[in-house]
């Protein structure tokens, strides 16, 4: 297992590595970074000097050396458009896309596999169809319609939800700010956690299904209510842990998607999030910004995959041999 | 003569298609007494498991049962409703599918299955259900089984997997147990052995036996009588040595020709010529009766009801006293 966890770790550095080359090559080839501090008439000694400053004049690989060596600091330079450093950027702003990420997260798996389990057991029924039906448009609106459609029906006419930002956030211990403890906190969340999970949630219930109807076929399922097993036990004890396998997988997988996605929810829900600070990077060519968003993305998908392995250990006992031999 | 343990009478099984209702399982009856072993012999497809799922309610929709019924030492349970039906599963009906291999869920432990199992149907805590799990184990010849209990299926070989599938069909110590082709999907090597335990295990406890295969062999050396199926009905029953030695019905009688005897050398096997008719198709009469060597007129219109001919019945016009070759209007 910790050979396995070992091997897991290098491969993740590997990844991490052709992923910084890629953000790394992004200040050489969207131009002349110097071109971005300086204006037409700054005199070109000073402009060398600050090539100079900025150590652009040395061979690739040292700065290359150089950008991986500061990114393991968590230093990834100073943003063009703020000239504050990215990392503290990004840090004031990543609770706010975490938090949202994580409760549209949860949002997909609470409402997601009841559902899908209701679906598969109930194939037949008028509420399973209609599960089936309302999943179908939840699949293919994309998430700025569905935002914008919650924002109407929620804020405009009704007037239950705020439409935009954060609400009132407390600061919490590590600068962490959280909006999880005040009410206008989680009522600014619910609309766009919602707007979030929607497509994950129907992508959990249908995956679900799926599964649960596969599963409910196979033999050791038909020997279970052979043995006359209640049909709770058959259920939710034997067909569900077997449904979880690849939805583990699939759910560890989305969350990754969800981090990096939540650009666009962020953006229709102008919540202050890494989401919208990443626009407006592209907007203004601030490299430094979207080299460590793509660094720092990756680690995030990287960690999950690590993570979603050892839980598929943990539920299958049959991985773990593979695991232990490996 | 004491109640049989099963006693199936006209049972029809029907799948509703949209292209109209199929009759997989046509008027068969049959008894099954205490501690006896009954082998159902057939072709695939002739409907012997699925006698076996209908017999335990566990056919699965579009499947029915549209006619006769089902006793359990005397007491209807065909038309039990789902739970009572289900408490009856293996308590009182134990049952052991083809392959080990599936049968068990693989991501449960091997003694948390039987545990699960014995706490179902027995007012036993924890401790005493793993206590009897060890000992049930230790019965089904599975070595080491204070340890081997903790064990994942997966690291259990066929073979073992199919110990532990009996000594779950027979935890809850039922009166009946439905084998289910328990030694096709097994190494010819281990066959004899899972079939050797499984007759011991119910002669010790006196549990009744459907013992549902294809191997002729399995049939000679294990079942007191033996019923052979074809296109859904049952076309002859009898004492095993009866059937296997003097089958009657032409069906019978190509099944065990086919045999090959050691002592023998032939260039070809013995064949029944054509294929059994698929269920849309069943022929008017008897349903064998393209294949039969011996068809008459009376085959073609009347289906053959089960008649008795020595200690067998059979299902064959070939053995009604009334006349052989008379046309009788049906």
């Amino acid at each position: 297992m910790l050979a396995f966890i070992l091997r897991r770790l290098l491969q993740s550095a590997l990844v991490l590595l052709s992923v910084a080359l890629i953000a790394f090559a992004m200040f050489r080839f969207v131009g002349d970074p110097v071109n971005q501090l300086v204006s037409l008439d700054t005199p070109a000694d000073q402009v060398r000097q600050i090539r100079q400053s900025l150590g652009l004049d040395d061979p690739v690989l040292v700065q290359f050396g150089r950008y991986v060596m500061n990114a393991l600091r968590f230093d990834f330079g100073i943003s063009y458009q703020f000239r504050q450093p990215v990392t503290a950027l990004l840090a004031e702003r990543a609770p706010a896309t975490l938090e949202l990420a994580l409760v549209s997260a949860l949002f997909s798996l609470v409402v997601g596999i009841p559902m899908g389990v209701y679906t598969a057991l109930r194939r037949d029924g008028v509420l399973a169809r209609l599960f089936q039906a309302v999943s179908l448009v939840g699949v293919s609106l994309p998430t700025f319609l569905i935002g914008i459609l919650l924002i109407y029906l929620f804020a405009v006419q009704l007037g239950w939800l705020p439409s935009f930002g954060r609400g009132e956030t407390v600061k919490l211990a590590g600068g962490w700010t959280t909006g999880l403890l005040t009410v206008s906190g989680l009522k600014a969340l619910i609309l766009p956690a919602v707007t979030l999970g929607l497509f994950q949630m129907t992508l959990i219930m249908r995956l679900v299904r799926a599964e649960m109807l596969e599963v409910l076929r196979t033999d050791y399922i038909r020997f279970a209510r052979a043995r006359g097993l209640t049909t709770r036990a058959v259920h939710f004890g034997h067909a569900l842990k077997n449904t979880l396998v690849p939805v583990i997988t699939i759910a560890g997988l989305q969350l990754g998607s969800i981090i990096a996605f939540a650009i666009i929810t962020e953006t229709v829900f102008q919540w202050p999030g890494m989401g919208v600070l990443f626009l407006k990077a592209v907007q203004n060519v601030d490299i430094p910004i979207m080299a460590a968003y793509l660094v720092m993305i990756s680690g995030l998908f990287v960690i999950i995959n690590l993570a979603v392995d050892l839980l598929y250990a943990a539920v299958d006992p049959r991985l773990r041999v593979t695991l232990k031999g490996a | 003569m004491t109640e049989p343990v099963l006693s199936v009478r006209d049972l029809t099984v029907e799948f509703v298609t949209r292209r109209g209702t199929l009759r997989a399982i046509d008027s068969v009856s049959f008894d099954i007494a205490p501690g006896e072993v009954l082998g159902v012999v057939g072709e695939s497809g002739a409907g012997k498991s699925l006698t076996g799922t209908a017999v335990i309610g566990l056919l699965d929709p579009p499947g029915r049962i549209a006619g006769g019924e089902i006793r359990l030492s005397g007491r209807r349970i065909d038309d039990l409703p789902a739970d009572e039906m289900r408490r009856i599963r293996g308590k009182r009906i134990g049952m052991v599918f083809q392959d080990p291999l599936t049968s068990l869920n693989p991501l449960y432990r091997v003694g948390d299955q039987l545990v699960e199992t014995i706490m179902t149907h027995l007012p036993v805590g924890r401790d005493e259900a793993r206590r009897r799990a060890i000992d049930l184990l230790a019965e089904v010849g599975i070595p080491a089984p204070e340890r081997r209990i903790d064990g994942w299926p997966h690291e259990f070989s066929g073979g073992m997997r199919q110990r532990v599938v009996i000594a779950l069909a027979l935890c809850a110590e039922p009166d009946l147990v439905i084998a289910d082709e328990p030694t096709t999907a097994l190494d010819v090597s281990v066959q004899a052995q899972i079939i050797a335990l499984l007759k011991r295990l119910c002669r010790e406890r006196g549990t009744a036996v459907m013992l549902i295969t294809h191997d002729m062999g399995v049939i000679a050396e294990t079942a007191d009588r033996v019923a052979v199926m074809y296109a859904g009905r049952i076309v002859e029953i009898g004492p095993v040595r009866e059937v296997v030695k003097h089958p009657r019905h032409p069906y019978a009688q190509g099944l065990m020709g086919s045999i090959p005897a050691l002592e023998e050398s032939r260039e070809r096997l013995q064949q029944i010529e054509g294929s059994m008719p698929r269920l849309a198709a069943i022929p008017k009469g008897c349903a064998f009766n393209p294949r039969c060597p011996h068809a008459f007129a009376r085959c073609m219109v009347e289906k053959p009801v089960l008649l008795e001919s020595g200690a067998s019945r059979v299902a064959c016009w070939l053995h009604d006293g009334t006349g052989l070759g008379e046309e009788t209007a049906a």
